[in-house]
């Protein structure tokens, strides 16, 4: 198992947002994570990479604390997260993703130039290397953001809501891009608010509603049943449950 | 070496350190920050001279740091528990403020600390305060307390550019690749404090603050890259203080308020014809698209 989470809980304030949740993500496979609005889902990730605080429990990542392991985990935020207005470019952004491996003072150079404009490329986005990022669409600006996870060349990645708001080509291009991370061994993690595309897109599924309420392989897990548990009343359809229909959303 | 000249070195080297300092702030909305470590450091200014009894104390810039620094943790530590950041802010400063108000008047006889020459600085003074060292004369305290300030910030900065870059684009990132993002929080805010202490004899607690958010704002208008808005906020910090200073002149006015004001005509000046986000150019665009569209 390469993620181990056991007994984690968070609180904002004294209302419980993650009670005891654990799981156990195995090696090279697409996870996602998926529940209503409010769920933790956010916090899930952040709680685990020790972005925010937890009440208790614990994370080992490839068995280890995961301080130890930070150069081989990437982290994509939300895009809403930062500010693109930020006097920086695209090229910039990517090799901030190389910034954990240089150490307190070596500055990015001509390597980490290569590497970037390499994962820039790898997302279809090289010609936009030298872009304002605020002159970026929705889905190029997610783009910038997956390179530069690309550039801290992780084993494991967590990513939260990558497929949100983006258009059509760049829900394709991630698409391919997780696929090829899943063949060179990777393991990706994903915060997913899309239900109709969960069994197509990936292997392993998280239910998460403050608890988790399922967590499988996506053909066991994802079930009417186990939706209906995770959504209470709100998901009316069962579209979702065989993964047969295409377009409905939570 | 004339009195103008030294004037004008004493402005600039305040103007470039807060200049530098004040692209980070902004960049990381907290321009407001500035002005409350500027206003919560006076405590710590009547303490340290209470106790070691001159304004040139290196005990001075050491205890100014930690107010400014605790009045950092205090704003945080109060917006954590529930209050608007905004009001937390003015919560703080406002009470740090006034304590060292009080402290002042109390011991207005032992204290010879000016009020008005720390609210409003006075740098027509700089250069018959000079420092003596065996007899030789090194030339105005203020200029080397500046110059020793500018290359502290100078250094820092440059020896984390990336962290510090990092922590104001994307502070999750940097948590998550092991950067300790609290650290270099409180390291940029410790070098305001001691940028605006070292700054308040010159230009005052009160025009620090226009020093440290209105040149880096102008050079915001002028640029896409974090790099060079650096170089053009001082730029303009020094611009300022050369206008400000022939202004002042000019006028028979004070100094300070001359150069935050001929900050504020710079910022005005590049609002309005700023190539990239001017409001001019902003305005042609439109006319010219609509005019294609038509």
């Amino acid at each position: 198992m390469i993620l181990e989470v056991a007994g984690l809980s968070t609180a904002y304030r004294s209302q419980a947002v993650l009670r005891d949740v654990s799981f156990s993500a195995p090696e090279g496979e697409l996870i996602a994570i998926v529940g209503p609005n409010g769920a933790g889902k956010s916090t899930l990730i952040k709680t685990i990479l020790g972005l925010t605080p937890s009440l208790g429990g614990s994370v080992s990542v490839f068995g280890r604390p995961i301080g130890d392991v930070r150069t081989r985990i990437g982290y994509v935020p939300q895009r809403e997260s930062v500010d693109w207005d930020f006097p920086t470019h695209a090229l910039d952004v990517v090799m901030m993703g190389r910034y954990g491996r240089l150490g307190w003072f070596r500055r990015p150079g001509r390597k980490e130039k290569a590497i970037a404009m390499e994962c820039l490329a790898g997302v279809g986005m090289e010609a936009f290397a030298e872009r304002q990022i605020s002159q970026l669409s929705g889905g190029q600006q997610q783009r910038v953001f997956l390179a530069r996870a690309l550039a801290q060349d992780a084993d494991l990645y967590f990513m939260d809501e990558p497929f949100a708001g983006v258009d059509a080509a760049t829900e394709k291009a991630i698409v391919e891009l997780l696929r090829r991370l899943r063949s060179e061994g990777k393991t990706v993690i994903v915060v997913h608010h899309d239900l109709a595309t969960v069994p197509e897109y990936f292997d392993s599924v998280l239910l998460l509603n403050v608890t988790v309420q399922a967590f499988g392989p996506t053909a066991e897990v994802f079930t009417e049943t186990n939706l209906q548990r995770t959504y209470g009343g709100r998901v009316a359809f069962a579209v979702a449950a065989t993964g047969q229909a295409k377009g409905a959303e939570a | 070496m004339s009195m103008d000249f030294w004037i004008l070195l004493t402005g600039s080297l305040a103007a470039v350190s807060c200049a530098v300092l004040g692209c980070f702030l902004i960049l990381r909305r907290m321009a407001l920050m500035g002005d409350a470590i500027s206003h919560s450091v006076l405590p710590g200014i009547v303490v340290a001279y209470m106790i070691s009894g001159s304004r040139d104390s290196i005990l001075m810039l050491v205890a100014a740091a930690i107010m400014g620094l605790l009045c950092v943790f205090l704003i945080q530590w109060f917006n954590n528990r529930g209050i608007q950041s905004d009001a937390s802010i003015g919560v703080i400063f406002t009470s740090l403020f006034a304590i060292g108000v009080v402290l002042v008047s109390l011991n207005a006889r032992q204290v010879d600390l000016d009020l008005d020459c720390v609210l409003y600085g006075e740098i027509a003074y700089t250069a018959w305060n000079t420092l003596q060292i065996g007899g030789m004369d090194l030339g105005p305290r203020s200029v080397w307390l500046l110059g020793g300030t500018l290359l502290l910030v100078l250094t820092v900065i440059g020896l984390f550019y990336k962290q510090f870059k990092l922590c104001a684009f994307d502070p999750m990132l940097a948590l998550a690749l092991g950067i300790p993002a609290a650290l270099f929080h409180y390291l940029l805010m410790g070098l305001v404090s001691v940028a605006t202490v070292s700054s308040f004899e010159s230009v005052g607690a009160i025009l620090v603050v226009g020093l440290l958010v209105i040149p880096p704002s102008t050079a915001y208008l002028l640029t896409d890259r974090l790099g060079a808005m650096i170089l053009i906020s001082a730029a303009c910090g020094v611009a300022s203080t050369v206008l400000g200073f022939a202004l002042a002149v000019w006028l028979d006015a004070s100094i300070a308020g001359c150069i935050v004001a001929a900050a504020a005509i710079l910022f005005a000046v590049t609002f309005l014809l700023s190539p990239k986000h001017g409001l001019l150019f902003a305005r042609l665009r439109r006319t010219r698209l609509s005019r294609s569209t038509a």
